[in-house]
């Protein structure tokens, strides 16, 4: 028995868990400041791979691994601007505009990657440094999961509770919401329908761009093309899955990355046959079972994905 | 003939304003998209710059890998010929006012019941394998995208929601039905792969020495036969009546609920006929590896062909002359393929608001004209 405990190692299971579901988190969380303002955010893959790929560049040429976290946030800010200036002053269908940030996403990072990156030769900047909480970290099985950490995983357990704070504790919150939910009421009401989508969805871009520097800064210390390997889709995934609420998508982001761990632990500890292809389906089929209605209904702002005209 | 849901109307207009309408046909089908590829150029000029290279060289070096080398033309139109299966998918459904982000998964699962059934049967003239093998290919991408159909129709859920996570789930399908010894694994093979497909069933070249096949006919073909499904029968009337307004189309007797899963399976079954037409032409079986971005480039096809089925052809050899132009751009000039990604943002950006063409040319009719690319992005107006 001690034996079996000793293999499945629950405490490294849950750690990596918990480091892996991190840029998951990160990303729901701005998917949802954006949806909850009532703009679609399908770009959370596109806005991380930019993130990734120019934090890695500055980290590298700037040799800062902090700077690079600081234009990780930047990128994103910059690119997921591009999607407010589309969906929200030029009416560019939401979706549409989401997909055309994860195209650019990989074009600009492909060509920049091969003209600048790709055969360089000198040392990386190395990935974000160990910090581990003093006393905290010597609390049996707490201790090892949440408090000898890297800076993202560590912002990211704080911005979960900030969005929650900010969402559902703020006046900027409550103008947020009612723009989702009804942006006439709300422009009745007084509130700059405007204003509050453009800061949300920049706002998306900072957490899903820092997001990114999970992957190149804190992960492998490098930027490899693609890298995001399409988990800007499971973000949104855990975003709905979550119900567009932070603790509902962190708990969502555990759930798909400890059943991706949990599959891989078990091919390569203990040879159990279970295709890990069907694992990996978890979180996509689970969203479509919510999404239709089952297992309690996700609903979504109810002006999500609706361009919003002034006075018309 | 409606040019798009922006300024398409189920009844003629009446006479006198023929003139204007015709200027803005010619404004939204032609002078649009023309203007837009023209300014993505531009742009993935200016990148090109960026990226420490010359724009004049690297997008000569694109035109002759796209057209003029050796077998580059026949090249492109073997690229071409999926655009023009998805574009059509995908216009059809925004016709509809659906939007079918899952293309790519219809793909995948339409080109693995087309292999399976491709590499099943044995012997038969080929006159009845290939139309078997395309019609399981249909069939398959019919249904797995009448599942988003179905999901819609019955409770509601968002298309481009379900859509997208059906597309890693096709992904994971397809991996594990062709890993999976005993499945559609081939024997005694390094890569994982699927058996070939049998010789009768496998799509003729038209071109010798080159890899040009069958399929590009069938493409041309599938033009004009979704024009005529859009415009001329009940089908495409129900189907534009849903796309214009679902609500008025429920008074007037049409179930709403059945007209999108049937779209939803014809742009699925376009998508699988892209999948299998791609296998039995090009390489004879399926591999595990996938996600060529089909899904994405599907979007931006009928996007740039203002969801007329006419356009797709256009805008799909666009795009394939763009793909098979960029490698030998790449091996040339060392500006990186992925170029032509930002070549087709751009694209897609200046025609899904034309009002920054307009304001970019001063043109002031299009300024704040919104382009509905399906009835859901307007908001209603309130009562």
């Amino acid at each position: 028995m001690s034996d079996f405990l000793h293999q499945l190692d629950p405490v490294g299971l849950l750690s990596i868990t918990l480091i892996t579901a991190t840029p998951l988190t990160l990303a729901a969380l701005g998917g949802m400041m954006c949806e909850r303002s009532g703009v679609v955010n399908i770009a959370l893959e596109g806005i991380m791979l930019t993130g990734a790929f120019i934090g890695y560049a500055v980290a590298f040429f700037a040799h800062s691994l902090w700077l690079g976290v600081l234009a990780a946030v930047a990128s994103g800010m910059i690119i997921a601007s591009l999607h407010a200036v589309l969906s929200i002053s030029f009416l560019v269908d939401q979706i549409v505009s989401g997909m055309v940030i994860n195209i650019l996403a990989v074009g600009i990072t492909g060509v920049f990657y091969r003209t600048y990156l790709e055969s360089a030769t000198t040392v990386g900047p190395g990935t974000l440094p160990h910090w581990d909480v003093p006393i905290l970290d010597s609390i049996p099985v707490i201790g090892p999961i949440f408090f000898q950490n890297q800076f993202v995983t560590y912002a990211m357990l704080v911005l979960i509770g900030v969005v929650h704070f900010v969402l559902f504790r703020t006046v900027w919150g409550l103008r947020t919401r009612a723009c989702g939910e009804h942006p006439r009421a709300a422009e009745t009401a007084g509130i700059n329908v405007y204003f509050v989508r453009y800061v949300n969805v920049i706002a998306s871009g900072a957490l899903a761009g820092l997001g990114g520097a999970y992957f190149s800064l804190q992960q492998i210390g490098n930027f490899l093309p693609n890298m995001t390997g399409g988990r800007g889709f499971i973000a949104l995934a855990a975003m709905i899955f979550g119900k567009w609420t932070p603790l509902g998508a962190f708990g969502a982001s555990l759930l798909f990355s400890g059943s991706d761990q949990i599959g891989s632990r078990m091919q390569s500890v203990f040879h159990v046959g279970v295709p890990l292809q069907f694992l990996g389906m978890l979180p996509y089929v689970l969203t479509i079972i919510v999404v239709a209605g089952a297992m309690g209904r996700a609903i979504a702002p109810a002006a999500v994905g609706r361009p919003y005209k002034k006075g018309s | 003939m409606p040019t798009g849901t922006a300024s398409g109307s189920l009844w003629p207009a009446p006479p006198d304003l023929m003139t204007s309408k015709i200027v803005r046909w010619a404004f939204n089908a032609v002078l649009v998209p023309l203007v837009s590829v023209v300014s993505g150029f531009l742009v993935g000029a200016i990148a090109i710059v960026a990226a420490g290279a010359d724009p004049v060289e690297a997008y000569t070096a694109l035109f002759q890998g796209a057209f003029t080398n050796h077998n580059a033309f026949a090249e492109t139109l073997v690229s071409t010929t999926p655009y023009v299966f998805l574009g059509l998918a995908l216009a059809l459904g925004f016709r509809a006012g659906l939007f079918n982000i899952g293309a790519e998964g219809q793909f995948y699962i339409g080109s693995l019941s087309g292999i399976f059934v491709a590499y099943s049967i044995h012997g038969l003239p080929a006159v009845v394998e290939i139309p078997v093998g395309l019609l399981a290919g249909m069939a398959g991408g019919a249904f797995w995208a009448s599942i988003a159909g179905a999901l819609k129709a019955r409770f509601g859920a968002h298309e481009v929601i379900t859509t997208i996570m059906l597309n890693y789930v096709s992904f994971l399908v397809a991996s594990y039905l062709v890993d999976t010894p005993g499945l559609m694994l081939a024997p005694n093979v390094s890569t994982p792969r699927t058996p070939d497909a049998d010789a009768g069933a496998i799509l003729p070249i038209l071109l010798n020495g080159s890899r040009l096949h069958l399929g590009f006919i069938i493409a041309l073909l599938a033009v004009p036969a979704v024009w005529f499904l859009i415009e001329r029968t009940t089908i495409g009337f129900r189907l534009r009546a849903v796309g214009f307004n679902p609500g008025a189309a429920r008074t007037a007797g049409i179930s709403v609920g059945r007209t999108v899963v049937l779209t939803m399976a014809l742009s699925g079954a376009l998508a699988g006929l892209a999948g299998i037409v791609e296998v039995l032409g090009v390489n004879h079986h399926m591999t595990d590896t996938v996600a060529a971005g089909y899904g994405f480039d599907a979007i931006a096809v009928a996007l740039l062909a203002r969801s007329n089925p006419w356009g797709v052809l256009p805008a799909a050899l666009l795009f394939g002359a763009l793909h098979n132009g960029a490698s030998f751009m790449q091996l040339q000039t060392q500006v990186s393929s992925d170029l032509i990604s930002i070549v087709q943002a751009f694209v897609i950006i200046f025609v899904a608001a034309p009002s920054i063409v307009g304001w970019l040319f001063r043109l002031r009719r299009a300024a704040g004209e919104t382009v509905a690319i399906t009835q859901r992005g307007v908001d209603a107006p309130v009562s």
